[in-house]
């Protein structure tokens, strides 16, 4: 029972930060139908900065707090300079260009920062937790917070303010949204920027618990992008969901089975949704209009 | 459709026509025929006879043969996206499986390299055959993550079985001897490594133009037509899956047996992505493209090297770049150009 809870609760953790890449994915996702796969990157962007600007001398929350806008600035910029240009591209193109971003901010990050592992201190101290026979960090109850903080302020800005709704205009359809008077190029621009202030909050959060270092990214992104193929890819909810289910199964599989195929995890489960469920746990099945 | 296609693509060569006048008509068919199949291979066996003449070191040599490995793969991948319209991120996995056969075989069961790498071929159609099935019906995003997460699940294995494998720091291959012959030296490997190439153009060439490889273009351009013409669609795609998942692996055996040493590496996600660049960044359908797209993006990090730790940087900004402003590839790109089409 104890090993039981102390999976759930790592699982949890790590699930909260696939839950926020896959939330990422999904508002980049559905504002304009492009998989991003640098999403890994604004992770490790926001954990890497926040480590140099603290080591700089600058105090922790204000470092914390350029992080973010550091990554958000980033973000902007790549729908700016890299989505926006390729309007029109095909699928195929789209993926490989945010790979190609993907591959050009991990060596900005190997030149500006380094290439060792970085931690950084923990919020309420390492002193673990005891509850039920399992040992939780505290790291791990304000990860799990933050999430859900994101979250709800996310749900409420989209579901509760005038441009929230312009972003789900532009999401439902963008050529209506257009005809309707909203600017969909900003509405597009917003995505990328929300997304990669959650992903730089997400490894803020869990930098110290999982260290952060220049390559982190690929996995994180591809994980985030199980979790909302898990969950239906363009469906919110499910990302989060999807998410926290994938840290689970990593958690027990790797408590259970084999801490070496923990990484596959993720993947079988995509293989396993594709084949059964292509539209994922919360998605609708689409028709193709020929 | 396709068959109005296969006409206007088929150019008509002055030489050829003059050639024809001097043997009649019925050769003047025939020669033309034979010169419009046979262009693009001429081309490549040209160039792969006469590139040499310019290496000024065996280093060059080596470059070169990497390429035409690379090229090989590439072309296969050409098949399935370019042609058959599918896109797969995870053909890394079957050089993955190409590579570690070559390894395997003769270290572990003792048979010959050759067999050896056979049987990795046949190994990754079977394989190929298997997933294929449940994985080729999906369509666009899902297609692409469903081909990734099954090449990230290779290289997982391939990382994991260390008893086999050698784990991540990779195991040694055996040198190739063909009837007492070794197949050694990079100026050998150039000259193999592109009559393979050649071979496996020749062959996608005839491939492309028989009645199987129509079936194929026509699912690229729209599956319910397809369907409508009576194509197996599935068993077409399935077919292609399984050809282009034999060229990646024999690709990866010459690879170990070039390099002498193998990593999972071989079968990893950026080397998928790779392949994947290569064919959008040489043109996809395009024959000589899957040449071009591997020549730059193996010479490229020779090149950039110079560069250091900068390396990775120019590289994401140059796919970038070649995506959003090349979005059609470089020789269909070129070849617009000089029909004096806007690309």
């Amino acid at each position: 029972m104890a090993d039981f809870l102390q999976f759930a609760f790592s699982g949890l953790t790590v699930g909260a930060v696939y839950a926020l890449v896959a939330l990422g994915f999904t508002l980049i996702y559905n504002a304009s139908d492009v998989i991003n796969f640098a999403q890994g990157e604004f992770v490790m962007i926001g954990g890497l900065s926040t480590v140099f600007l603290a080591a700089a001398g600058i105090p922790l929350p204000l470092a914390a707090l350029l992080a973010v806008v550091i990554a958000t600035a980033v973000g902007l910029a790549l729908y700016r300079f890299a989505i926006e240009p390729a309007r029109g591209a095909s699928a195929v193109s789209l993926i490989m260009i945010t790979i190609g971003a993907s591959i050009f901010l991990r060596g900005a990050a190997q030149v500006i920062f380094d290439k060792r592992y970085h931690s950084l201190p923990p919020l309420f101290g390492d002193t673990p937790i005891r509850f039920g026979g399992a040992a939780i960090l505290p790291q791990s109850l304000v990860v799990l917070a933050g999430a859900l903080v994101i979250v709800v302020l996310l749900w409420t800005f989209i579901e509760r303010t005038l441009f929230g709704k312009a972003v789900l205009a532009t999401a439902a359809n963008k050529l209506a949204a257009r005809l309707v008077g909203i600017d969909t190029r900003r509405t597009v621009g917003f995505s990328f920027a929300v997304s990669a202030a959650i992903g730089a909050i997400a490894g803020i959060l869990i930098t110290p618990i999982t260290l952060t270092s220049y390559n982190i990214g690929t996995l994180l992104a591809l994980k985030g992008f199980a979790a909302a193929m898990l969950g239906g890819i363009g469906s919110a909810p499910g990302a989060v969901i999807g998410g926290l289910l994938l840290g689970l199964l990593e958690a027990f599989a790797a408590g259970y089975l084999s801490s070496q195929y923990k990484d596959a995890v993720a993947f079988i489960v995509i293989l396993v949704v594709l084949f059964a469920r292509p539209q994922g746990l919360l998605g609708r099945a689409t028709v193709e209009r020929v | 459709m396709s068959v109005r296609r296969i006409d206007e693509r088929r150019p008509a060569v002055k030489e050829t026509s003059l050639l024809g006048r001097r043997f009649g008509s019925w050769s003047a068919v025939a020669v033309r025929f034979a010169a419009y199949r046979l262009t693009p291979v001429l081309a490549i066996a040209v160039v792969i006879a006469v590139v040499p003449m310019f290496f000024p070191s065996t280093y060059y040599y080596r470059v070169a043969a990497l390429v035409y490995v690379f090229a090989l793969a590439a072309l296969g991948l050409n098949l399935l996206m370019g042609f058959a319209g599918q896109v797969s991120l995870g053909h890394a996995g079957f050089m993955g499986i190409g590579a570690f056969a070559v390894a395997i075989g003769p270290t572990h069961f003792g048979l010959p390299t050759w067999l050896s790498l056979i049987a990795g071929a046949a190994l990754s159609a079977v394989v190929a055959f298997l997933v294929g099935r449940p994985i080729l019906r999906l369509r666009g995003h899902y297609l692409a993550v469903a081909t990734l997460g099954f090449g990230l699940l290779l290289a997982i294995v391939f990382t994991n079985e260390a008893a086999w494998t050698g784990g991540p720091d990779g195991m040694s291959v055996r040198r190739l001897v063909l009837i007492g012959w070794a197949v050694r030296g990079s100026e050998t490997w150039y000259w193999f490594s592109g009559a393979t190439f050649l071979a496996g153009a020749a062959l996608a060439l005839n491939l492309i133009d028989s009645p199987a490889g129509r079936a194929m273009r026509a699912i690229h351009d729209s599956e319910t037509a397809a369907r409508v013409l009576g194509i197996d669609v599935a068993r077409t795609k399935l077919r292609v899956f399984v050809l282009s998942a034999i060229y990646a692996s024999v690709a990866g055996s010459y690879l170990a047996l070039f390099n002498g040493h193998i990593t999972p590496d071989v079968a990893g996600f950026l080397r998928s992505i790779e392949l994947v660049a290569m064919v959008v960044l040489g043109g996809m359908g395009s024959i000589a493209g899957s040449l071009v797209g591997a020549a730059v993006l193996v010479v490229l990090p020779q090149a950039l090297t110079f560069l250091h730790e900068y390396e990775h940087l120019v590289l994401g900004l140059i796919l970038m770049g070649v995506m959003i402003f090349l979005r059609n590839g470089i020789v269909p790109s070129i070849a617009a150009a000089f029909k004096g089409r806007p690309s």
